[in-house]
């Protein structure tokens, strides 16, 4: 793998932001203002509710890990629509560049936009709600961890999606984490799931999360086997999904699709 | 004309029995040529005849139902990053990112390319491409021969072993066509490289070409040099010829194995 080629799509990335006010606002702004919408939820519900529980880190920390993945997610994609919107693939994949390269350029761009977004939640959530991470312990690096191996897992699935199916298919993208959220557990315990959904939040890394962050708050435990399950669960699925991308540039290459892309004949 | 500096031997392109199909429908059938150092080949054909499928094959973007091609001494199956980084192209279909300036695009395809002191190198093709006061320009912004002539110099930015050029002028006005025909005519006889060249303007293919390869229906149907072949197969011009494989090709098959 070179290092320059995957650097030469973060710069590339870097241009187009930088160039771009409409490209920077929505890489905190959101994220801001659930932030916002969050803290003074956890404060009302503070307020009215029995003193002996704080919202702040059970739920403000849920929407800040939460808004994190989603970022890390769409840090991808959108790193990958940009060559979708400027029909840059044949460009791209008719000069030395591989599959593991270019996916490489994604995640750093992603790295980079999603850290933005973290560094902007994190400022609001301590200065403005009173927010501290020290609840979470060290254990909070393994939530990130984990998040962001999902996060990029889920970039990954999108940008698969759409140059398997198309421009059109940019919309199966966005719903995503909204569609996988019932099952993470993110605002509630597992157990209030029915049986059956519990098994399939089971399968879905960041419950293993949120339930470690819940047991941290509520118990004080510290209990790392399932938290070490969620995160070679989150590395299985980032295997599998650059696999699943692989195979779908593959079958892109033998129909003719990456050179049809630029030619704007898919849909 | 082309005849300062001789093709050689070497070949920079080798195409073997290249075939491409889709479910029943043949694209390329049983397609071989090669392209030498310093030659300009042209790939002539009606629209739909197999030429902008041959030319993805050798980019790498279209992978060939059987047969090989080996760029500069390299499997582009096996090697594809090395084959790939001794080739450039450029086309009218694949214009560079419209949302970043000439300047950007070229230094992030030069980092694509790995291409050696590279600031220097941009400053040499936007020179060449008389380009320099549209550095700071995104590319969406200018006009179509402006796109085409950042497009070549992207194409050049790697000095390619290999340069396929997909109808390079055909949004260019004649002066500027006629520019950019001697920078790569003067390119093809300096550097060691071969080009592959696709065009509808038989002119254009008599003056840059060396040898014309006329696809039709995936096959090659003809070969030989533009200037000899409409003579020898009763036509006034290359033209002519062309107008005939499109319309009749099968005479043209006729003729040629009798």
């Amino acid at each position: 793998m070179s290092f320059r080629r995957v650097t030469a799509l973060l710069l590339r990335q870097f241009y187009l932001l930088r160039g771009s006010p409409a490209r920077i606002v929505p890489l905190f702004a959101w994220v801001a203002i659930d932030i916002v919408l969050w803290g003074f939820i956890t404060r009302y519900l503070n307020s009215v509710s029995n003193a002996r529980f704080n919202f702040v880190p059970a739920m403000l920390g849920a929407v800040l890990l939460w808004d994190f993945m989603s970022r890390v997610m769409q840090g991808i994609t959108t790193a990958f629509l940009e060559d979708v919107w400027s029909r840059n693939f044949l460009n791209l994949f008719a000069s030395p560049l591989s599959v593991s390269e270019y996916l490489g350029g994604l995640v750093l761009s992603s790295i980079a936009s999603s850290l933005i977004g973290l560094a902007v939640m994190i400022g609001l959530a301590t200065l403005v709600f009173g927010l501290s991470f020290l609840v979470y312990g060290t254990l909070l690096a393994a939530f990130l961890l984990v998040l962001f191996l999902f996060g990029i897992s889920l970039g990954i699935f999108g940008s698969a999606l759409v140059l398997r199916f198309g421009p059109a298919a940019e919309w199966f993208i966005w719903p995503i984490p909204a569609f996988i959220s019932p099952l993470a557990c993110v605002f509630y315990p597992l157990a209030v799931l029915p049986h059956w959904m519990q098994w399939l939040a089971r399968l879905i890394p960041p419950s293993y999360v949120f339930e470690g962050m819940r047991g941290v708050l509520e118990h004080h435990a510290h209990s790392l086997g399932p938290l070490a399950f969620g995160s070679a669960l989150a590395l299985l699925y980032l295997v599998l999904m650059a696999r699943a991308f692989t195979g779908v540039y593959r079958h892109a290459v033998r129909t003719g699709l990456i050179a049809r892309y630029s030619a704007e004949t898919v849909s | 004309m082309p005849h300062d500096a001789a093709p050689s031997s070497d070949p920079i392109l080798s195409v073997s029995h290249l075939r491409k199909l889709y479910g029943a429908t043949v694209a390329v059938d049983d397609v071989s040529f090669s392209v030498a150092t310093h030659e300009i080949l042209g790939l002539l054909g009606p629209n739909g005849a197999g030429k902008t499928t041959t030319i993805n094959m050798i980019l790498g973007v279209l992978e060939p139902t059987s047969g090989s091609i080996v760029i500069d001494g390299c499997d582009l199956a096996r090697r594809r990053r090395q084959a790939l980084s001794r080739t450039n192209f450029a086309a009218v279909y694949a214009p560079l990112p419209g949302n970043l300036t000439v300047e950007q695009n070229l230094r992030v395809f030069g980092m694509l390319y790995a291409v050696p002191e590279l600031g220097e190198r941009m400053e040499a093709v936007l020179a060449e491409f008389d380009l320099k006061r549209f550095r700071n320009t995104k590319c969406g912004v200018l006009s179509s021969g402006e796109q085409t002539r950042v497009a070549l110099a992207k194409a050049m930015l790697n000095r390619p072993r290999l340069l396929l050029l997909d109808e390079p002028t055909a949004s260019l006005d004649p002066s500027i066509a006629r520019e950019i025909r001697a920078t790569i005519r003067y390119f093809a006889e300096r550097a060691q490289v071969g080009v592959l060249w696709t065009s509808h303007n038989m002119i254009e293919v008599s003056e840059v070409c060396h040898h014309v390869l006329f696809l039709s229906h995936g096959r090659i149907l003809l070969e030989g040099d533009p200037r000899a072949l409409p003579g020898e197969h009763h036509h006034e011009t290359l033209e002519d010829l062309f107008v005939t494989v499109a319309r009749e090709p099968l005479t043209i098959r006729h003729t040629e194995e009798g």
